[in-house]
């Protein structure tokens, strides 16, 4: 293994050199070029605040929120709808030239990464333009809930790229279950919410189904970006607001962080066996495809 | 010298499936794939010393680029290991990986790193590459506003701007014109002078011979010869000649047969034809029913060049064997001459005078000549004179 990383490293140029190809394939004969990465939360950002001015919305500050949450999944579900298709959409290079095959997924990744790290700024732009604030003790888990969810991504981009090279199913299958998991994870609407619904049903399993909600990793690596940035678990009642309105699943730091860092320690194990995974396949991919 | 390639025992097993099942439902519901095993290669084993160049030829579907895809660590071998022993660069196809939206300047920076160059190393090398690529003015254009020609040229200098050990090349030499072909070539001889050590797949079996100093031929997949580049060239070529459907090995009617040919160098029965040695033919041949006349001739074809360099026919001086019933043997007697060395085959006839032919062998027999050993002097013409007072 020890082997094997050190070779990737030494072909790091080709993933820093595909990341480029693909940002700039990404974004040729368009005038705005890498403008257009930014404009999408900007964009996203105006609306929400808007429509929630109008339409009126429980949770205060939802553009925030929003935001908080869908530029991590986003990263998630780019990387993994595009890495199914890495392998077979350079098919050529595969077939022609010898390099480690982990590099196309993972260029893929790190695409996915620049328009993060891009649409994250204009994020905490707004934040502060805004003057929604921060709160530092929280900001420190920003750093575990970013690893936790690039690792997590990786190692599933890895398995869908592997496996999609002899069942084409897979990316059928992966835009599917991207559409269910999003609506499982709490990100257009309040986690604290399900909480506060499945612990209060009287049904005997009720509980359970909050444990069970709880198992989707993306819950705690979501909601680790949501109170980093957001913060807010409870709003007090205001005078619009009569009552307090619960948005953050709540927990402590402390326990959100353990709960991330097990997800972190599980995401590296799947990394590793998705990566080994990866690796045994790929020998044979220059005659699949 | 130490090997920069060791092949051991290397084979490899293609799947070949009817219609390919590539949906978890085709795999469920066909239950067992009805997959075929199709070895490509098998038990390939043999070894490229360090600074020489080796050619690997074959039929189409000999196993040829399987193998080199192989050493270039593209294909991984169903059985045997590869070692190598220094940093490989595979040149399958020029430009392999161009990516037509990218800038020519990009598109280098690109192939090279998967070339196995950083970007220090490619840009010390950008200058070069553009101008042996003699595109300057259009580096800056997306690729694919590019036409072939310059794709192909850019493609290559990338490649043998690259800088490594071994050098595995596949049919790159085809593309281009004569000029282009010949500068790969230029540049192929640098990289020998530089003592790299160069795998080359080719049809062009005299660039093998011209280029290599081995040569490896397979067949079916397995190595059905490995030696001189002339040595294999000529098998090959003689192989090349029995497929070809045109070639028929033997016509006639039989009514007077050829029993048994022996090449008789200097009237001693062997294969090595020496300087200074007559070559005699001898044949012996049966009629099975009287015939009045029968013209016998013979025909000598380089291995090499595949042409005819020897004819001779009993009737070329006025003769046949006249009439024949039973046994008879005939002699052919070329006296010794300046042989170029390597291999010959020998084709023999028996027609009847101006008519059908009776038995007719083509290339079924074979000698080696060994080259005389040339004297430094080019011309040893006797050079005579005369002098006249007018």
């Amino acid at each position: 293994m020890r082997a094997r990383l050190r070779e990737l490293w030494s072909y790091r140029e080709i993933l820093l050199n595909l990341v480029r190809k693909e940002l700039k394939v990404k974004y040729t004969a368009s005038v705005l070029g890498a403008l257009w990465s930014v404009l999408n939360p900007i964009v996203f950002l105006a609306v929400f605040t808007f429509v929630v001015k109008i339409l009126g919305n429980e949770t205060p500050h939802y553009a925030v929120f929003l935001l908080s949450g869908l530029l991590a999944w986003n990263l998630f579900s780019v990387a993994l709808g595009n890495g199914t298709r890495s392998v077979i959409d350079n098919g050529n290079l595969v077939k022609k030239v010898s390099f480690p095959r982990e590099v196309l997924p993972l260029a893929v990744v790190g695409v996915a990464l620049f328009d993060f790290v891009l649409q994250s700024a204009v994020l905490l732009c707004f934040m502060i333009v805004t003057g929604y604030g921060f709160h530092l003790a929280a900001l420190l888990l920003y750093p575990l809930s970013f690893v936790t969810l690039v690792a997590f991504t990786t190692a599933l981009t890895f398995w869908v790229a592997a496996v999609n090279v002899r069942y084409r199913d897979v990316q059928h299958l992966i835009g599917l279950a991207l559409l269910v998991w999003f609506w499982m994870t709490p990100i257009v609407y309040p986690g604290g919410l399900v909480q506060d619904k499945l612990t209060a049903a009287t049904a005997p399993f009720a509980p359970h189904l909050w444990t069970a909600y709880l198992l989707n990793p993306l819950t705690p690596i979501i909601s680790g970006f949501q109170r980093a940035l957001y913060f807010t678990v409870t709003w007090p009642p205001t005078a619009t607001t009569p009552h307090a309105v619960r948005v953050l699943p709540d927990v402590s730091i402390a326990l959100l962080s353990g709960v991330i860092g097990l997800v972190l320690a599980g995401s590296l194990a799947l990394l590793y066996a998705t990566w080994r995974l990866f690796f045994r396949l790929s020998g044979d991919f220059a005659e699949e495809l | 010298m130490s090997a920069a390639i060791e092949v051991a025992h290397v084979s490899k097993k293609f799947r070949l499936f009817r219609e390919r099942p590539s949906s978890l439902k085709q795999r469920v519901l066909s239950g067992h794939m009805r997959a075929e095993d199709f070895w490509a290669l098998r038990d390939v084993s043999f070894a490229v010393e360090q600074g020489t160049s080796t050619g690997l030829i074959g039929h189409n579907g000999s196993g040829k680029t399987t193998l080199l895809k192989c050493i270039a660590g593209i294909l991984r071998p169903t059985e045997g290991t590869i070692r190598y022993g220094g940093r490989v660069a595979a040149l399958l196809e020029l430009g392999a990986g161009f990516h037509p939206e990218l800038t020519g300047r990009e598109n280098v920076y690109l192939n090279a790193a998967f070339l196995g160059l950083s970007r220090h190393q490619t840009e010390a090398v950008y200058d070069d590459i553009v101008a042996f690529a003699e595109i300057e003015d259009f580096m800056d254009n997306q690729v694919k506003f590019f036409s072939s020609g310059m794709l192909v040229r850019l493609g290559f200098a990338v490649a043998v701007h690259v800088d490594p050990d071994v050098l595995l090349i596949d049919e790159v030499l085809a593309v281009g014109d004569e000029a282009f072909q010949k500068r790969c070539l230029d540049k192929i001889r640098s990289f020998q002078a530089e003592g790299r050590t160069i795998v080359l797949v080719t049809h062009a079996l005299d660039t093998v011979v011209a280029v290599c100093e081995r040569a490896v031929m397979l067949e079916h997949g397995a190595v059905h010869m490995q030696g001189t580049p002339l040595d294999v060239v000529a098998e090959l070529r003689h192989r090349l000649l029995r497929d070809d459907p045109d070639f028929v090995a033997e016509v006639g009617s039989r009514e007077v047969e050829i029993r048994d040919v022996t090449i008789l160098p200097g009237d001693e029965p062997g294969q090595r034809l020496h300087p200074g040695q007559d070559l005699v033919i001898e044949v012996d041949l049966v009629a099975h029913e009287p015939v009045p006349a029968v013209d016998a001739s013979f025909a000598v074809v380089s291995a090499h060049t595949n042409e005819v360099v020897l004819v001779g026919r009993t009737s070329d001086i006025g003769r046949t064997l006249g009439a024949v019933n039973g046994p008879r043997r005939v002699r052919f007697r070329v006296p010794a001459t300046d042989w170029v060395g390597g291999k010959y085959f020998v084709s023999v006839g028996l027609e009847a005078p101006g008519g059908a032919p009776f038995h007719i062998q083509t290339q079924r027999y074979s000698f080696e000549a060994i080259e005389a050993e040339r004297l430094p002097v080019p011309l040893l013409v006797e050079a005579r004179f005369e002098v006249e007072d007018p």
